[in-house]
């Protein structure tokens, strides 16, 4: 008989972010740091309050998760056109393979001048920024995906008389999604990180906007409470992104831990 | 209608490196020919050549009048090499595409109740035994109702007993379907118990060393003093490398 486990295996996980919420509690009661660097959990906790009495939380997290969501469909859709186009067929990824490396090489902050130069100041830029973001590691793990199905079950494909698009469509793209999936999460999570960058490289609204202005005025408390947002939103999306993946490669013969 | 097939001067060769050939072989339409040999002897590349998986360096294959449609031929591999995205009767019905719904849907169910699968229609791949994913791909492989089916040691991953059970399995379907088979193997108590002629395969390169035709009854009772003598005889002929020619 299964044993049913006395604890919820997603509590584990709470363990030391608690722990480290006491230790903050405790360094902060001391008064070993200043609270002008580092104020305590609950002055925090009150600003997290206050700004969602205010609206201002709402507001926020509304701006930045459309900047987030926006890029992550510009970049997600961009990579997996050239993703596939380039894992289909070996003369493409010839052609364009040796271009995305190089720009994937260049430094994430080192587009902004040019986006704001070509897009202005305003959400156009940000949103690219952030597909730039989302667009590499979504394009490197399909092309790999595509690319490095196994010719065992191409052979498969060639003896049923598929040509290469048939074998395209019914084998590599079905067996590249466990490798697209991997893509799609780490694509999210540089995408938040690049929805920061460009919040707080120039915007009047937004969780990047909060951090540059605790920055500015001098209020760590709502640095940290706009990083903690930042960390929730984070997770939450990667959690519904790797649930959903989840049950799209539900078919994988892999030992979940 | 069967296939017959005629190889004519048939070689391989890899940078340079023989592993084929020359080979001229004809095969019956709707008869099973075993083709034996060691490890690495080159047979499963004279198998690969004609379901069309490698282009031969020399010679020509003719299958039928020569104007054959890939899925007249299947092909059922060592190992399942199952999609393992697709359920079993997804599998199965991966080589009829080109059949309406309904029709291919009757197939599917033909295909899995001839192999024993039935009730398995709707797991995954990863949800089944080792002998059950190679009864899908033989499924997969007959559901097009091919003239000729190429069958690469497929049953040489399993244990003695579903082995047994699949080389019967292999007899009713050959009854069934009266395609001709091409059956590579390294098992002589397999090539005797399903094959009409067994071709004895030396090398690297690839040569017939020896021709059969045992003419045992089937099903073949692997107990009696004739199949140990054809056992004894094709032993021999396996240990002798000479590349000798021996008709029966």
């Amino acid at each position: 008989m299964r044993r049913r486990k006395l604890i919820p295996r997603w509590t584990v996980g709470l363990v030391v972010p608690l722990l480290l919420l006491g230790i903050w509690q405790v360094v902060a009661a001391a008064g070993v740091v200043p609270s002008a660097i580092l104020p305590s959990p609950a002055l925090v906790v009150q600003t997290l309050l206050a700004m969602a009495q205010s609206g201002e939380m709402a507001r926020a997290v509304g701006t930045t998760s459309l900047r987030m969501l926006f890029g992550f469909l510009l970049g997600v859709s961009v990579a997996t056109f050239l993703g596939g186009l380039c894992g289909a067929s070996i003369t493409i990824r010839a052609l364009l393979d040796p271009l995305v490396q190089a720009l994937r090489s260049v430094p994430s902050l080192a587009w902004v001048p040019l986006f704001i130069l070509w897009l202005g100041i305003f959400e156009a830029s940000k949103i690219t920024l952030v597909a730039v973001g989302v667009f590499f590691p979504i394009y490197l793990n399909l092309v790999s995906g595509i690319a490095n199905v196994d010719r065992k079950l191409l052979e498969v494909g060639r003896v049923h008389g598929y040509s290469a698009w048939q074998r395209m469509i019914r084998i590599q793209l079905p067996a590249a999604l466990p490798a697209y999936v991997v893509g799609l999460r780490s694509g999210l999570g540089l995408g938040w990180m690049f929805v920061a960058a460009a919040e707080l490289l120039g915007a009047t609204n937004g969780l990047g906007f909060i951090l540059d202005d605790g920055e500015q005025t001098g209020r760590p408390e709502r640095v940290l409470a706009a990083l903690l947002l930042f960390g929730l939103c984070g997770k939450f999306t990667d959690g519904v992104l790797a649930s959903a993946g989840k049950k799209l490669v539900s078919w994988q013969d892999v030992v979940r831990i | 209608m069967a296939y017959q097939v005629s190889i004519a001067g048939l070689a391989k060769s890899y940078d340079g490196k023989a592993v084929l050939g020359p080979v001229d072989l004809d095969i019956e339409a709707g008869t099973i020919t075993a083709i034996i040999g060691r490890s690495g002897c080159g047979k499963t590349t004279l198998l690969r050549c004609l379901g069309s998986l490698e282009s031969p360096t020399a010679g020509t294959i003719t299958v039928g009048n020569g104007e054959v449609v890939t899925t007249d031929i299947g092909y059922v591999f060592q190992e399942p090499r199952l999609m393992p995205w697709l359920t079993v009767a997804g599998n199965v019905a991966f080589g009829l595409r080109y059949m309406p719904k309904t029709e291919r849907g009757l197939a599917v169910q033909e295909a899995l109740d001839v192999v024993g699968l039935a009730a398995a229609a709707n797991l995954l791949p990863k949800q089944l035994s080792g002998g059950m994913a190679q009864r899908v791909a033989l499924a997969r492989a007959l559901a097009p109702r091919p003239k000729l089916l190429l069958l690469d040691e497929p049953f040489s991953a399993l244990d003695p007993f579903t082995r047994e059970q699949m080389q019967d399995h292999l007899t009713h379907l050959h009854a069934h379907y009266g395609a001709t088979m091409v059956l590579i193997t390294h098992d002589m108590d397999e090539a005797l118990a399903l094959a009409h002629r067994v071709i004895v395969v030396s090398g690297p390169p690839g040569l017939i060393t020896g021709d059969f035709k045992p003419g045992l009854a089937r099903p073949a009772d692997r107990t009696s003093t004739e199949f140990f003598a054809w056992k004894r005889r094709l032993t021999e002929r396996l240990s002798n490398r000479r590349p000798v020619p021996e008709y029966a």
